[in-house]
C-alpha cells in the first residue's frame, strides 16, 4: 500500500490521531448525550450543582424516580395534545411534496427563463427562519396584515372584518399549514424531483410515445416510478423534519391560542425553559420523540423496501 | 405532426406562465415586508404597497393650513384642530368645501437606522458579527474535523475503523432534540467540575466580550458542540473513497506523509464535497434559533435570530419597526444566496447523493 510498514498499534495510533478532533467532540456531544438522555429520563431535578459549605462536597440537583416521568406522559394531556398538532401539521408534507413534484416537472425543460424562476422559488427556503415568520406574522395579523386586507379588496370579508388567523384557535393550524407549504414547495425537495427527473432515460419516453401513452399514462407508468427513490428519501427527511416543529411555532403563535399548535418540541422547550428544573420530564418527553422518529424512519425504510420487491 | 407540436409548444407555454404565476407569488411577502418597513407609524393599517401617509387642510381666515378634523358639529360647521408648527389651537369654522385629505407618498429609510438600534441592550451591528463568528467558527469546526476523519475511515487501515464507523452512522438518524437536554445538563455543570477537579474558580470567569467562558451563557456553548458532523464526515468519506489509488501512491512514492496525502491530494479533489458541506454548515448554523435560545442568557452574545426575537417581544406592535429589522434578518442570507446559487442547488443533490 505504500503507507509504511508500522505494525497494528502504529496504525491504529496514527488513526486515532486523524480521528480525535472528531472522536472526542462525537463522544462528547452525541454518543454521551444519547447514552445519557435514558438515565436522565429516569429523574428529576434542575441538575443545578452547588457545594455544599460543611463538608465541600459537590451536589448535583437531581434525583432517582424510577418511571415516574414515564407514567407522567401517558396522562399528559397537553404532550398528547401538541402530538396531535405535530401530526395535522405534517399535512403540509404531501402537500408540498406534490407541489415540489408538479413545480420541478414544470422546470424540466431547457432555458434560461427556468433558471430564474428556479432561483426564485427556491428563496424561501433561504430566507426560513425567525425572520421570514416575523413576515407571515405580520401577514396573518387581524388588522394590517397582507392576507386580510387582500381578501378586504376581494370582497370576501368586509373592511376591517377579516378573522384573527393566529389568535383562533381554528384558524391557527392551517395558518401555520398554509405557511410551511408556501416555504418548502420550491425547495430543496423541488431540486431533488428535478435531478431525478432529470436522470431519467428520455428513451422510456420515446417508447411510451411510440406506444402512444397520453401525458397522465406516461407519469402513472415511467416517471413515478423512476422517481420512486427520491420519493422516499423526501418523504423520511421531511417527516423526520416534521417531528421537531418549533422556531414557526414559538414566534408566530408561542404554542397558542388555546395549546391548538403547540408541537411536541414546544413541550419539551416549556419543561426545559418555562417550568425550570423539569430536565428530567423533558428527557422522557424527547426519548418519546425519539422513539417516535426512529419508528417512522424504519417504517417508511420498510415500505420502501417492499414497494421495490412488488 | 405539426398538430402535436404545436400542442406540445402550447403546452409548453401554459406551464410557463403557471410557473411564472408561482414565482412571483414568492415573491409576495419579502416586497410585502419591504414595504411596511418603509411605512410611517401612523399608515401601517392602509393596505397599499407604496407607503403614504395623509394629512388634511383646510383654508382658515383666508389661508391653507394643515388640520385635523374632529368632528361635524350640529350645525354643520366643522370643528377643525389646527395643526401647524407653533399654531395649535381648535376653531369652528363653516364647511366652504376646502377641508379635504392629501394622500402622498412618504417613505421612511430612517426606519432602518432607529430599529439597528432600537433593541437597548444589543444592536444588530454586533447581532451580525455574533452570528458570523458563531456560524464561520461552526462551519470552521465541522468542515476540519469531519475532513480529518472522513480521511481516517476512508484511507487509513487500523483495527476498529469499521464498527467505529457503522456507531458513527448509527447516530445520524438520532433528533437533535434527543442530545439537546444531556449536552445543556453537560455545560451547565462543566465550570464547577472543572473548578471542583482542579481546585480553582478560574472556569466560572465571565469573559470581556460577553458571557461566560465556559457553559452555559457562552460563545463556547454556541460554537463548541455543534463542530462535530456525522453527516459531513460521511459525505467526504464517500467522496475521498473515490480518490484515484493511483494518484495516493503516487504522492508517497514522492515522499508525502498520509497528511500530505490528505493535504494535496484528496481535499482538492473534494472541493465541491466542502464546498458543499461548508455552505450548508454555515446557513444552518446561521439560522439556527432551539440551541442557541436554550444556552444563552446574555444579550451581547445573542445571535440574529435571537436578537429577532427579543425584538418582537419588545416591538411586537410596532410593525414598520419590527419589519425593517426583519428585512435586516433576511438581507444577508438573500445576498449569499443570490450570488452563489448556482453552489447551493449544485451542492443540494451533491448532498443527497451521496449522503
Amino acid at each position: 500500500m505504500g503507507q509504511g510498514s508500522g505494525g497494528a498499534a502504529r496504525d491504529l495510533a496514527r488513526g486515532l490521531l486523524y480521528l480525535s478532533p472528531n472522536l472526542l467532540g462525537f463522544l462528547a456531544f452525541t454518543a454521551l448525550p444519547v447514552l445519557a438522555v435514558f438515565v436522565v429520563a429516569f429523574t428529576e431535578g434542575s441538575y443545578t450543582s452547588s457545594l455544599d459549605p460543611a463538608t465541600g462536597a459537590a451536589r448535583l440537583d437531581a434525583r432517582w424516580v424510577g418511571l415516574e416521568n414515564f407514567a407522567r406522559l401517558a396522562s399528559d394531556g397537553d404532550l398528547w395534545r401538541s402530538l396531535w398538532n405535530t401530526v395535522v401539521l405534517m399535512a403540509a408534507i404531501p402537500l408540498q411534496m406534490a407541489l415540489a413534484l408538479g413545480l420541478a416537472m414544470l422546470l424540466d425543460r431547457p432555458g434560461t427563463s427556468r433558471v430564474v424562476l428556479r432561483t426564485m422559488l427556491f428563496l424561501p427556503t433561504v430566507a426560513a427562519g425567525i425572520a421570514l415568520y416575523l413576515v407571515w406574522r405580520q401577514i396573518y395579523n387581524q388588522d394590517s396584515g397582507l392576507l386580510n386586507a387582500t381578501l378586504a379588496a376581494a370582497g370576501v370579508v368586509s373592511e376591517g372584518g377579516g378573522p384573527d388567523w393566529l389568535g383562533s384557535a381554528t384558524l391557527a393550524k392551517p395558518a401555520l399549514l398554509l405557511m410551511l407549504v408556501w416555504i418548502a414547495m420550491g425547495g430543496t425537495n423541488m431540486i431533488l424531483y428535478l435531478a431525478g427527473l432529470q436522470d431519467i432515460d428520455r428513451s422510456l419516453y420515446e417508447a411510451a410515445a411510440i406506444d402512444g401513452a397520453g401525458p397522465w399514462d406516461t407519469f402513472r407508468s415511467v416517471t413515478w416510478p423512476a422517481l420512486r427513490p427520491t420519493t422516499f428519501f423526501i418523504f423520511t427527511t421531511n417527516l423526520i423534519a416534521g417531528f421537531q416543529i418549533f422556531d414557526q411555532v414559538l414566534i408566530m403563535t408561542r404554542g397558542g391560542p388555546e395549546g391548538s399548535t403547540s408541537t411536541i418540541l414546544y413541550e419539551i422547550y416549556r419543561n426545559i425553559y418555562e417550568y425550570q428544573g423539569k430536565m428530567g420530564y423533558a428527557a422522557a418527553q424527547s426519548v418519546l420523540l425519539f422513539g417516535l422518529v426512529l419508528l417512522v424512519t424504519l417504517g417508511t425504510w420498510w415500505l420502501g423496501r417492499k414497494g421495490r420487491e412488488a | 405532426m405539426s398538430a402535436v407540436v404545436g400542442r406540445s409548444l402550447l403546452r409548453d407555454r401554459a406551464g410557463l406562465a403557471l410557473l411564472c404565476l408561482i414565482a412571483l407569488s414568492t415573491l409576495v411577502p419579502f416586497v410585502w415586508a419591504l414595504s411596511m418597513s418603509l411605512k410611517p407609524e401612523e399608515s401601517v393599517f392602509q393596505p397599499g404597497i407604496v407607503p403614504t401617509s395623509s394629512e388634511e387642510v383646510a383654508v382658515v381666515d383666508g389661508r391653507e393650513v394643515r388640520v385635523r378634523l374632529l368632528r361635524r358639529l350640529d350645525d354643520g360647521r366643522l370643528r377643525l384642530k389646527i395643526a401647524e408648527p407653533g399654531e395649535r389651537r381648535i376653531v369652528d369654522v363653516v364647511d366652504d368645501g376646502s377641508w379635504r385629505r392629501i394622500e402622498r407618498v412618504d417613505v421612511r429609510w430612517e426606519n432602518y437606522p432607529e430599529a439597528w438600534g432600537a433593541y437597548p441592550f444589543l444592536s444588530f451591528g454586533r447581532a451580525y458579527v455574533n452570528s458570523l463568528v458563531v456560524a464561520g467558527l461552526v462551519t470552521l469546526g465541522q468542515v476540519l474535523t469531519s475532513a480529518l476523519a472522513a480521511y481516517a475511515f476512508a484511507r487509513l487501515r487500523f483495527p476498529g475503523r469499521d464498527v467505529l464507523f457503522f456507531g458513527y452512522l448509527a447516530t445520524m438518524m438520532v433528533p437533535g432534540a434527543v442530545t439537546m437536554i444531556p449536552t445543556f445538563v453537560l455545560l451547565k455543570n462543566l465550570p464547577d467540575g472543572l473548578n471542583w477537579l482542579l481546585g480553582t474558580d478560574y472556569f466560572s470567569r465571565q469573559l470581556v466580550l460577553g458571557g461566560n467562558l465556559l457553559g452555559i451563557d457562552s460563545y463556547f456553548a454556541l460554537i463548541m458542540p455543534r463542530c462535530f458532523s456525522a453527516y459531513g464526515t460521511f459525505m467526504l468519506r464517500q467522496y475521498f473513497l473515490g480518490v484515484p489509488r493511483e494518484l495516493e501512491e503516487a504522492a508517497y512514492l514522492d515522499g508525502c506523509s498520509s497528511f500530505g496525502v490528505l493535504r494535496h491530494v484528496c481535499l482538492p479533489l473534494a472541493k465541491p464535497a466542502l464546498a458543499t458541506l461548508a455552505i450548508f454548515t454555515f446557513m444552518w448554523a446561521w439560522g439556527d434559533f432551539f440551541w442557541p435560545l436554550i444556552v444563552t442568557r446574555s444579550d451581547e452574545i445573542k445571535t440574529l435570530p435571537l436578537l429577532l426575537q427579543a425584538f418582537q417581544g419588545s416591538y411586537g406592535a410596532r410593525w414598520n419597526l419590527l419589519m425593517a429589522a426583519s428585512v435586516m434578518g433576511l438581507l444577508p442570507m438573500l445576498v449569499v444566496f443570490l450570488i452563489g446559487q448556482r453552489h447551493f442547488i449544485e451542492g443540494i443533490k451533491l448532498g443527497a447523493v451521496k449522503g
